[in-house]
């Protein structure tokens, strides 16, 4: 699967090395050249500087056509911004943000988003350690809902936009 | 009307003031301290020192009867979770965001806010006003200056869409050279005819590059 992640702290360059191990394709953003000293040498993936909330950026990395988004910055709304950026503009099937407030993490569940924040999962994991009752260890947390018409949309690139299909957004001029 | 205005830096904070002299009822939430503070000191207790992409705090300001949320603060990512949190959780009628990068307009619309303003958007439409909206671009000097390569944009309203290219008049010294269609670059012969979208490399002597211009993009190209 192709697989595309922005931030490269220890969890994104800890994912991208392993996805990457395993044969897949993997494409990490960072802001900043340093984080890839996280990356081992070998590295089988590619590392690309930008922005990730910056849609040409995006695009740049490949984002249409991959399989899986993973927004792990540090940024709660930079994570949800993209991670529907990902959805909406590219048509990823499957993403993945990061949310550390837990509140936010519900509600974009609650919008269709897979989310996982720190909070919960390592709350869970330690009440699970202590012997305490939890609600089940949790990981990554499904999209519980759809109040919001977060229906997948055919990426610029798609053909179905050739046959009349519900447009993509409009790509702007000397974009391709 | 019960406006909450999220994020105190000079938009939020003049957009508060104005509100407030038109009589109506504004609380404005800034999550940074100091700023937060300073423009309590002018403005009074409706400056509440909270995050306004937490849902807390939007409870606590009152999101549930709000009339209108309008997210100014210098982040995209900021207003677009203010006003989404603001549209499907306190089920605010109108969420305003104020959008940095004009690209986002179309995903912050697609995602339920309301109005989007753009002020990037605003200020390159004004500027764009001023210039020609295509100019002949410059690709090389040959022969020391006197001849270049130029490459020219055949937009829609130019007037040599349509034509074939031995119906244009060009002047001495000038020739077209190459027409790239959809990426595609093949030689422009005579019965050639121009279509809106195609670009144009000629060569031209440097003193008859306005004329040139005339020819394939024409006058009307310059937006007033």
């Amino acid at each position: 699967m192709k697989a595309v992640i922005v931030g490269c702290g220890r969890v994104g360059a800890a994912l991208a090395d392993r996805l990457a191990r395993t044969g897949h394709d993997v494409t990490i953003l960072d802001t900043s050249t340093r984080a890839f000293e996280r990356l081992p040498a070998d590295f089988a993936g590619q590392a690309v500087r930008g922005n990730g909330i910056d849609e040409d950026v995006l695009r740049r990395a490949g984002l249409a056509g991959a399989d899986v988004f993973v927004a792990l910055t540090e940024g709660d709304n930079r994570n949800v911004l993209m991670a529907q950026l990902a959805r909406e503009t590219f048509a990823v099937p499957r993403v993945i943000a990061k949310v550390n407030d837990p509140v936010r993490a519900e509600a974009y569940a609650a919008l269709g988003l897979a989310t996982l924040g720190r909070t919960t999962i390592l709350r869970d994991a330690i009440l699970d350690y202590l012997g305490e009752p939890v609600d089940g260890v949790r990981g990554v947390q499904p999209p519980t809902g759809h109040d919001h018409p977060l229906e997948a949309r055919p990426a610029p690139e798609s053909p179905a936009l050739a046959t009349g299909a519900r447009p993509g957004p409009a790509t702007p001029p000397g974009e391709v | 009307m019960y406006i909450i205005v999220v994020g105190g830096g000079k938009v939020g904070y003049y957009l508060t003031k104005e509100l407030l002299q038109a009589g109506h009822e504004v609380v404005l939430l800034e999550k940074h301290p100091p700023r937060a503070a300073q423009i309590a000191d002018e403005l009074g207790s409706i400056v509440l020192n909270l995050d306004g992409c937490e849902g807390q705090s939007l409870a606590r300001a009152g999101a549930k009867r709000a009339d209108i949320v309008a997210a100014v603060t210098g982040d995209d990512e900021d207003n677009l979770v203010v006003c989404q949190m603001a549209k499907h959780h306190f089920s605010v009628p109108r969420a305003i965001a104020r959008v940095n990068n004009p690209k986002n307009e179309e995903l912050f619309r697609h995602l339920g806010v309301d109005e989007i303003i753009s002020p990037t958007r605003t200020i390159l439409g004004a500027i764009e006003q001023d210039i020609p909206v295509h100019e002949l671009l410059h690709l090389a000097e040959l022969e020391g200056g006197d001849l270049e390569v130029i490459e020219a944009q055949i937009e829609a309203g130019s007037p040599a869409v349509g034509r074939r290219s031995r119906e244009i008049t060009l002047p001495d010294g000038c020739s077209l050279f190459i027409l790239i269609r959809d990426e595609v670059a093949q030689p422009i012969r005579p019965e050639t005819i121009f279509q809106a979208g195609d670009k144009v490399i000629a060569i031209t002597r440097t003193e008859c590059e306005a004329a040139l211009r005339e020819e394939l993009i024409g006058t009307a190209a310059t937006a007033r």
